[in-house]
């Protein structure tokens, strides 16, 4: 992803003018795009005055923290980032491990129906969850997991994108490294734990990677399995926060800045993977 | 585990052809197909078992229930296709309908368009071209909630910083709360700020495909910087435009978090989608017949869509 570049010659040729206009227009494009989180911090450490101020202010004149006192003290904040760390954690180790198998499967094994399998389980990928969000919601109220942890957990995890991507990774392993490991006498299990699995790394960090961040930020799910309070998960508890406040935005912000902190870290750090990983996701 | 090596052992001993399925005898053939499913499905069935229970069942039910009349948890009684005959005359139902396609057909050209140019930018010479590059891609990191709250915050008719910008450069104040096109054109705009980063890597992957000779023939035929854009870069990332497009279309058709959050459909219906209408029905007044009906609309939309994609897309090959 991060190649050297294609010089394209237009630089050579006229190197002051088409290199400044490229600069501004980048300089344009990347502050239109941050200027909302750049807004963001601004009025979660603003005092609710300088909102409601009329004339236009672009910096912030005096600073506090009373917004995030306001979010401890009256909101269980750490208990929902609990949450969202507990149900990350597990919806991605289920789902790493569940596409892992699975794409291996798909990849380098031959049996009766794979590809009809496969296909049906590509054919998820199209499906709207909301198109059974209201039978998903019977279901676990059925199975009596309404309103705990594994009612979010379960159908978060049961998603194709992960074994698609794990399939269209294991599919360029070389197949003469698994014959030669087959004719060692190595049984389908022993070479994905000892063959395939280690092969993967890269796979398996894009995987981790964009199943943490899709499920941190899940919404619409959570919003319909979570009843109690005490169980939300960060989104779901900034949208009950938002609903306190109203449009005493300073504490809303505050808590919108720490719950999307975790994720701007981790993508900062790993952007390569990230990166990698979309593309992955697009381009075989 | 011990009866996999026994089933094994044969093919051990002709380790030339190590994975076809045909075998020379039959019968031997036979176990080894069977041994073969066996092994490829107990890899499945973790998969199996997630997807079978928690998406097709689901979709089976949802069908199910969209021909009872239901309120709250009981199973309602059946009422055949008269959810579906309510839908025509309900004029929600096609508002909703409506503003999906006016979302879908404004926001999938406009985010194409700005993750192209984007990606033509950020594949040109440039100084802190990564740091460009991870600004633009940041938002995606930002859940959908915190993103529409943020909107919320930015274009707040009352105390928003969109309207003082804009009273600052003399345009009086615009009622992104309060009047119907200002509010949707404000979820369009959150919404294209979180989906130009992904359009835009993708893209980028497409373009760094492209052979920089091409690029330098065509200068040498005298094509200027319009013709180079419009006649090498264009089809050349032809496939990454067929999956984008069809990514987005789905996308936008499914969108909810930003409108849920941002306007709950309202103010009236002006921002009403499928889904924040399904939603509406099924967990707000409790009729979840009639709201996985409009579910199964949305199904047939998405799959409609799809199928023409796949149909009329030449470059269906490269998206296998």
């Amino acid at each position: 992803m991060t190649t050297a570049p294609h010089a394209p010659t237009p630089a050579r040729r006229r190197p002051g003018r088409g290199a400044a206009l490229r600069l501004l227009a980048a300089v344009l494009v990347a502050g239109v795009l941050m200027s909302p989180l750049y807004w963001m911090v601004v009025v979660a450490f603003s005092p609710r005055a300088e909102l409601l101020a009329t004339d236009l202010r672009l910096w912030p004149r005096s600073f506090t923290l009373d917004n995030f006192d306001r979010v401890f003290s009256g909101f269980p904040a750490i208990t929902w980032l609990g949450n969202s760390v507990a149900i990350t954690a597990v919806v991605t180790v289920l789902t790493v491990s569940v596409s892992l198998l699975a794409g291996y499967a798909f990849a380098q094994l031959r049996f009766r129906g794979r590809n009809v399998v496969f296909l049906l389980t590509l054919s998820t990928m199209m499906l709207p969850v909301q198109v059974i969000i209201v039978s998903q919601f019977r279901l676990v109220t059925d199975l009596g997991i309404y309103g705990t942890y594994w009612a979010v957990i379960l159908p978060t995890a049961a998603s194709a994108f992960g074994v698609f991507l794990a399939r269209q990774f294991i599919i360029g392993i070389p197949s003469e490294l698994l014959d030669a490991a087959r004719v060692d006498g190595a049984g389908s299990f022993r070479i994905f734990f000892q063959v395939v699995l280690p092969l993967c790394k890269p796979l398996i960090a894009a995987l981790t990677l964009l199943t943490v961040l899709s499920t941190w930020n899940d919404f619409a799910w959570p919003l319909i399995a979570l009843k109690e309070n005490s169980l939300y998960t960060l989104p779901i508890g900034l949208l009950y926060l938002q609903g306190q406040f109203g449009s005493d935005y300073g504490a809303t912000m505050a808590f919108a800045l720490l719950s999307v902190l975790p994720m701007v870290v981790l993508f900062l750090v790993f952007q390569r993977h990230f990166v990698q990983g979309f593309a992955r996701s697009g381009i075989r | 585990m011990t009866q996999e090596a026994r089933v094994r052992a044969p093919a051990e001993s002709r380790p030339a052809s190590p994975s076809s399925g045909e075998g020379p005898s039959p019968r031997r053939s036979r176990t080894r197909r069977l041994h073969d499913a066996v092994t490829g499905y107990s890899f499945l069935a973790p998969n199996l078992v997630l997807i079978g229970v928690f998406l097709f069942l689901p979709l089976v039910w949802a069908l199910l229930i969209s021909f009872r009349e239901t309120n709250g948890f009981g199973d309602g009684d059946f009422v055949g296709l008269a959810n579906y005959q309510r839908l025509l005359s309900d004029p929600a139902f096609w508002r909703s309908l409506a503003n999906t396609v006016l979302f879908t057909a404004l926001v999938v050209p406009l985010s194409l368009l700005a993750g192209l140019g984007c990606a033509v930018l950020m594949n040109s010479v440039l100084p802190a071209r990564g740091l460009f590059r991870t600004l633009i891609i940041l938002p995606m990191a930002i859940s959908g909630v915190a993103t529409a709250l943020i909107g919320v915050l930015v274009f707040d008719q009352n105390t928003g910083i969109a309207n003082k910008l804009l009273g600052a450069i003399g345009i009086s104040q615009v009622p992104w709360q309060s009047g119907g096109t200002a509010a949707f054109i404000s979820v369009v705009l959150v919404t294209l700020w979180w989906r130009i980063g992904f359009n835009m890597i993708i893209y980028l992957a497409g373009l760094q495909g492209i052979s920089p000779e091409l690029y330098e023939s065509a200068r040498l035929d005298g094509a200027g910087p319009w013709q180079r854009f419009r006649f090498i870069t264009v089809p050349m990332v032809g496939p990454s435009t067929f999956f984008l497009l069809v990514m987005n279309v789905i996308y936008s058709f499914q969108v909810f978090d930003i409108i849920f959050v941002m306007t709950n459909g309202g103010p009236g219906r002006a921002t009403s989608v499928l889904v924040t209408y399904a939603y509406e029905r099924g967990f707000s007044t409790r009729e979840q017949g009639y709201a996985a009906a409009i579910g199964m609309v949305l199904l047939l939309v998405t799959l409609a869509f799809t199928a023409l994609q796949w149909r009329y897309s030449r470059t269906r090959d490269l998206v296998e």
